[in-house]
């Protein structure tokens, strides 16, 4: 039996009737067109699906587009809202060169915003940790690190004036 | 062959979603985080027909803590949020740890540490720290309530003494002592993200320099999450030194049963229980001192 649902995605509201054995993956790509989130391996390894949920990072492969229900989701076409202007981090993995094939890329930003939405100075050691969800097969990491680093640096909340010590 | 189909139950009750599991009988599931049981599906290990899942219970995603009795840590709490719990990291470190260290951030972000218990995997990430410090599961089911002792909870590989229709609620941990440490380590090829090829929790309280308590599991080293008495006995009434912790490790590896599989082989896991459970006993030992 399908189930009447309303999904809230990057500021838009879909009402959907869905069968329960599909994943929110299927419905973002297949339904909702919004084929930036990727399917790789679809057992939580690979992280090519990382998507936001109520702030969090989770991988829409391993979740029932029914439980998601009335919750808030970010895909990677949210994160630079405009359409205009880049995301700073994704401004910094353009500079970087932090994205070869791409195919890892949605993921590896989301995972990052995730990150710095919770820790918005990480140091290497807990950038590395925060990415252990997502597997790149072209860069060797390093430069995705360092381009979040970077974008750790740009979005860093400017001092207030005046402010003592 | 085509992925099962089937019916999902979001029930906002316990009873309402123990008399589904009893009404609906065969291929039917409980869900909780879903990270285990999807994927089951996925590889046609399981084919269900009906899952029910326990998101909408009510309560039931609670972690709580009682000082002189104990922390109850809810059925859908989640692991990140057990790893990051204050009190947890403060009164139980050796279980933030675990929920921390079990697979990755997404996965964290959606699976639970009942759930990851539930599967009864022998390298399940949360139990041997859990088994150390005595846990037990609270469960209900079509006659009621009832508390088990996690030790007798885990049967064989993806076998527990649940009974059908049965549901774990929670797990309890009980206050630690005063002296008392605990500890988990684990091993595993790639990091965080890959099962553990083996790990341990020790939990232990000192009477004065003297070992009065302790616990020893070791986990993926046998079907099950396995205890360890005869390494405890070695140990039990003693003052703790290196060349007493370098043995209990070596007759740990002895009472292990490994097998070999695409993790890790027999003999390279039976030499890390030796170097995992002797660590572990000297970190417990260290934090029981400090402890007092």
């Amino acid at each position: 039996m399908k189930h009447e649902i309303t999904l809230k995605v990057n500021n838009d509201t879909y009402s959907l009737a869905i069968d329960p054995w599909r994943t929110l993956n299927d419905v973002l790509r297949e339904d909702l067109n919004l084929t930036g989130t990727k399917l790789g391996c679809g057992s939580g390894d690979c992280g090519a699906c990382t998507v936001i949920v109520d702030g969090r990072s989770i991988s829409s492969c391993l979740t029932l587009a029914v439980e998601m229900d009335q919750k808030k989701i970010m895909t990677i076409e949210g994160l630079a809202p405009s359409g205009e202007e880049l995301h700073p981090i994704q401004e910094s993995f353009v500079e970087k060169g932090a994205i070869q094939c791409g195919f890892c890329t949605p993921g590896m930003e989301l995972s990052a915003y995730n990150l710095l939405s919770q820790n918005p100075h990480p140091s290497e050691k807990e950038i590395r940790e925060s990415l252990s969800g997502n597997l790149c097969r072209c860069t060797g990491y390093n430069k995705i690190v360092e381009a979040i680093a970077e974008s750790a640096d740009k979005m860093k909340p400017k001092k207030k004036k005046g402010r003592k010590k | 062959m085509t992925l099962s189909r089937f019916d999902l139950f979001s029930p906002e009750r316990l009873d309402e979603a123990v008399a589904l599991l009893k009404e609906k009988g065969k291929d039917t599931f409980v869900m909780a985080g879903g990270t285990d049981l999807l994927i089951k599906r996925r590889h046609q290990v399981i084919h269900p027909r009906t899952i029910v899942s326990l998101k909408k219970i009510s309560g039931l995603n609670r972690i709580s803590f009682r000082s002189g009795k104990g922390l109850t840590i809810g059925a859908t709490a989640l692991l990140g949020d057990v790893a990051r719990h204050r009190t947890v990291l403060r009164i139980y470190p050796a279980i933030a740890k675990a929920a921390g260290n079990t697979a990755n951030v997404q996965i964290r972000n959606m699976g639970t540490v009942v759930g990851n218990l539930c599967n009864a995997s022998p390298a399940a990430d949360n139990a041997p720290a859990l088994l150390a410090m005595n846990a037990a599961l609270n469960i209900v089911g079509p006659q009621g309530k009832r508390v088990l002792p996690l030790e007798d909870f885990f049967l064989g590989p993806g076998f527990t003494a649940l009974q059908p229709a049965e549901i774990v609620t929670s797990v309890f941990v009980p206050m630690p002592l005063s002296g008392s440490g605990a500890t988990y380590l684990h091993l595993s090829a790639r990091g965080r993200i890959d099962c553990s090829a083996a790990s341990t929790g020790v939990a232990l309280t000192l009477k004065g320099p003297r070992i009065d308590k302790l616990r020893i599991f070791i986990g993926a080293c046998g079907p099950t999450p396995l205890r360890m008495p005869k390494t405890e006995k070695i140990l039990i009434n003693q003052k703790l030194t290196k060349t007493l912790a370098v043995r209990a490790g070596l007759q740990a590896s002895k009472e292990s049963k490994p097998i070999s599989d695409v993790r890790a082989n027999e003999d390279y896991r039976s030499k890390m229980v030796a170097v995992l459970v002797r660590r572990a006993i000297l970190e417990a030992n260290k934090l029981a001192r400090d402890n007092k």
